[in-house]
């Protein structure tokens, strides 16, 4: 198995690669670069002098010689200077959104395992339940109402009318530290994190109890039901491993739609992480800060799928290593 | 050399509760007594209701299926008034079974030796490792040479025959007095078809159990059984001993089933199937379910369905054609047989 591990990580070499050219090809591509904004916005300035900041910023050089630039800095860990942020360096303006997205997205994924899978079971158990009835309804709204929508309403509800959350930050004042900072975090994370984990809490209900149906009707269910297994080693023991092994996969993917859906919902709650930098930069055209952004969570969602690889293949010995 | 009743089940009726009010009478009323050290053997075509039979005796029946009425007594001891907790400790410990599918009838994430390890903890009160050497036993006993490495084994890395051999040593590892086995081999290779049985037939020896062995091959039954049950619609239509399923066989049903066995002495394949198909278990005819398919068909026959009465010893037959007054006709008797087996 361990070579079967290594092996996915090599695989992951030539992957990171194709996406540097593609996050720095769609870069190229855009149309514009970080002066034409500004050319546009401001007709007075002499296009001779944006002609000379280009040629200071490299962004004459032939596209290899940019891409070569690019990546072989970015592999130190450097990305060049923002061109909005008074030429702040991009690493460090990542640096602190970065951790503030991460918590933001591990909270939310932990809140639709602990929901979704438990409702699932439930709902695969007693098909045609109220609950099961309740879970279906909620699965279709869940999916249907878009995050930005059903964030406004979780502020308007939950944080002007009844006042229980607050509707924007990650702190309440920049004093708190040790044990209050984490809860005040938590507490700050409660209504994003609901919002950016509700399509995906619908979706893994859905998956989980059709999993587990199919699992309660298959022969090796049947058979531990004929040894005289109990109801409880059946569900927990014999149904639960194999319902989980597809969940899994899609936790893979879940994490690169945890992170797009960051984008959207990090700027209904003015939440300071990567998401809200994305969409402001893309604004900007700050391209050095989009394409870290780009690639940093290019990498995230191909972790994402290497690590559902080495847990699938942990939890099902049909996965053959050779 | 069979012994006392071990199990007898009376009035058995499974229906299923199926869409648009229909009810598919899956099991209608059927009667047989298993005795000690015995193989009974029930046959028929796909759909009479031969598994659904079996999964009652374990109440294994899933929704929509229910068991609706009769008793069903393991030495006089009436399961069906037993709570769901009390019969998992009949199951896989007082009877067994095994499935037509090796392939898919093994959880393929736990090991050979955690499936069976688990079955014996269940029912015995063995330590862990006391419950693993019984299983490395068990193991070697239905032809596993290597069976300590075959204990650390997922399914998957099993051929189907052997597959189907850990079920074995699953299913007899708490000494069941009944095991029962629902096509063991049908999905196998033909070659090791009798491998299979024979290790089946070998087992039972040993541990003196009673086996209700399920098949739509004559061939197995001739060979295996002690008595066979014929099914049809749900219902018996034939019981009797193995000798006079050949030699004496009444029903017409049964007569059609064996003319739609192979046979040596001819160079035709089969001397045909017999015409039409088993009827819906949602809607059976009002007479003798078989009517349609019957080359004997009379009027009386599509007005009621006629009883499973005793014709001679040992030998029960559910057609008007032996009832008194119905026409007997020793023709129709199907004296001579040679079956390939
Ligand atoms: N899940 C189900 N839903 C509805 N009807 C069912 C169901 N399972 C069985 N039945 C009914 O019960 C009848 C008997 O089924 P059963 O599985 O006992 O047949 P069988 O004799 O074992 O056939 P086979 O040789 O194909 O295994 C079927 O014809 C069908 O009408
Ligand atoms: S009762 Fe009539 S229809 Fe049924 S098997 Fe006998 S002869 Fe045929
Ligand atoms: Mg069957």
């Amino acid at each position: 198995m361990y070579k079967y591990i290594i092996r996915r990580i090599l695989v992951f070499i030539p992957m990171l690669f194709a996406l540097t050219i593609i996050v720095f090809g769609l870069a190229q591509l855009a149309p514009g670069d970080a002066l034409s904004g500004k050319s546009l916005a401001d007709p007075n300035v002499d296009p001779e002098i944006y002609e000379q900041q280009r040629e200071a910023l490299g962004l004459n050089d032939p596209i290899y010689v940019q891409y070569w630039n690019w990546i072989s800095s970015a592999a130190q860990g450097d990305f060049g200077n923002s061109l909005i942020f008074n030429g702040r360096s991009v690493m460090e303006l990542i640096e602190a959104r970065f951790a503030n997205t991460l918590y933001l997205g591990l909270f939310s994924l932990a809140i639709t395992i602990i929901v979704a899978i438990p409702i699932g079971i439930y709902s695969a158990r007693k098909p045609y339940s109220m609950l099961d009835y309740g879970a279906t309804g909620f699965g279709f709204l869940g999916l249907a109402i878009p995050n930005f929508f059903f964030g406004l309403i979780a502020i308007y509800v939950f944080s002007i009318n009844l006042g229980w959350f607050p509707s924007q930050g990650t702190l309440s004042s920049p004093g708190v530290s040790g044990f209050d900072a984490f809860t005040d975090r938590i507490h700050h994370m409660v209504l994003p994190g609901i919002t950016l984990g509700l399509a995906g809490t619908a979706t893994y209900m859905r998956y989980m109890r059709s999993e587990v149906l199919d699992v309660l009707g298959s022969d090796y269910i049947r058979t531990a039901k004929a040894k005289g297994m109990s109801e409880r080693n059946v569900l927990y023991k014999h149904t639960l491993r194999n319902a989980l092994i597809p969940i899994i996969t899609l936790m893979g993917f879940e994490i690169g739609v945890l992170l797009s859906g960051a984008v959207i919902t990090e700027q209904v709650f003015q939440y300071p992480g990567l998401g809200t930098l994305f969409l402001s930069s893309v604004m900007n055209r700050d391209f050095p800060v989009v394409m870290a952004i780009a690639l940093i969570l290019g990498i995230l969602i191909l972790i994402g799928n290497l690590i559902a690889d080495i847990l699938y293949s942990i939890v099902d010995p049909r996965i053959r290593y050779d | 050399m069979t012994g006392n009743p071990l199990l007898e089940v009376t009035g058995l009726k499974t229906y299923f509760y199926l869409e648009d009010n229909l009810v598919a009478r899956a099991v209608d009323g059927v009667d047989f007594t298993i005795n000690e050290g015995e193989t009974l053997a029930i046959v028929g075509e796909s759909g009479s209701g031969k598994s659904i039979t079996s999964l009652s005796i374990m109440q294994l029946v899933n929704r929509p299926g229910k068991i609706i009425e009769g008793t069903i007594s393991l030495e006089d001891d009436d399961l069906l008034k037993k709570s769901s907790k009390q019969m998992t400790k009949i199951r896989g410990n007082e009877i067994a079974m095994i499935f037509q599918e090796p392939m898919t009838a093994l959880n393929p994430v736990y090991t050979i030796g955690n499936q069976i390890i688990e079955t014996i903890k269940k029912h015995k009160n063995l330590s862990k490792p006391a419950a693993r050497e019984r299983a490395i036993e068990l193991l070697k006993l239905v032809g596993f040479p290597r069976a300590k490495e075959v204990m650390d084994e997922y399914p998957h890395q099993l051929s189907g025959g052997m597959r189907q051999r850990a079920m074995i040593a699953m299913a007899i590892s708490c000494d069941p007095k009944l095991l029962i086995a629902d096509e063991p081999s049908t999905a196998l290779d033909v070659t090791i078809q009798a491998q299979v049985l024979d290790l089946l037939m070998e087992m039972k020896e040993r541990l003196n159990m009673s086996i209700l062995l399920i098949t739509h091959d004559l061939g197995v039954v001739a060979e295996y059984a002690d008595r066979v049950l014929v099914m049809y619609g749900g219902q018996i239509v034939e019981e009797t001993e193995v000798e006079s399923i050949f030699e004496d066989t009444k029903h017409p049903y049964t007569i059609g089933l064996l003319n739609s066995l192979p046979s040596l002495d001819k160079d035709v394949e089969r001397l045909g199937a017999i015409k039409g198909s088993v009827p819906p278990a949602h809607s059976f005819p009002k007479g003798c379910r078989f009517a349609d398919r019957c080359p004997h068909a009379m009027d009386q026959c599509r007005e009621s369905n006629p009883e499973l009465l005793s014709i001679a010893p040992n030998h029960k037959v559910r057609c008007y054609l032996y009832e008194q007054g119905g026409r007997s006709n020793g023709n129709r008797t199907r004296t001579t047989s040679k079956t390939k087996i």
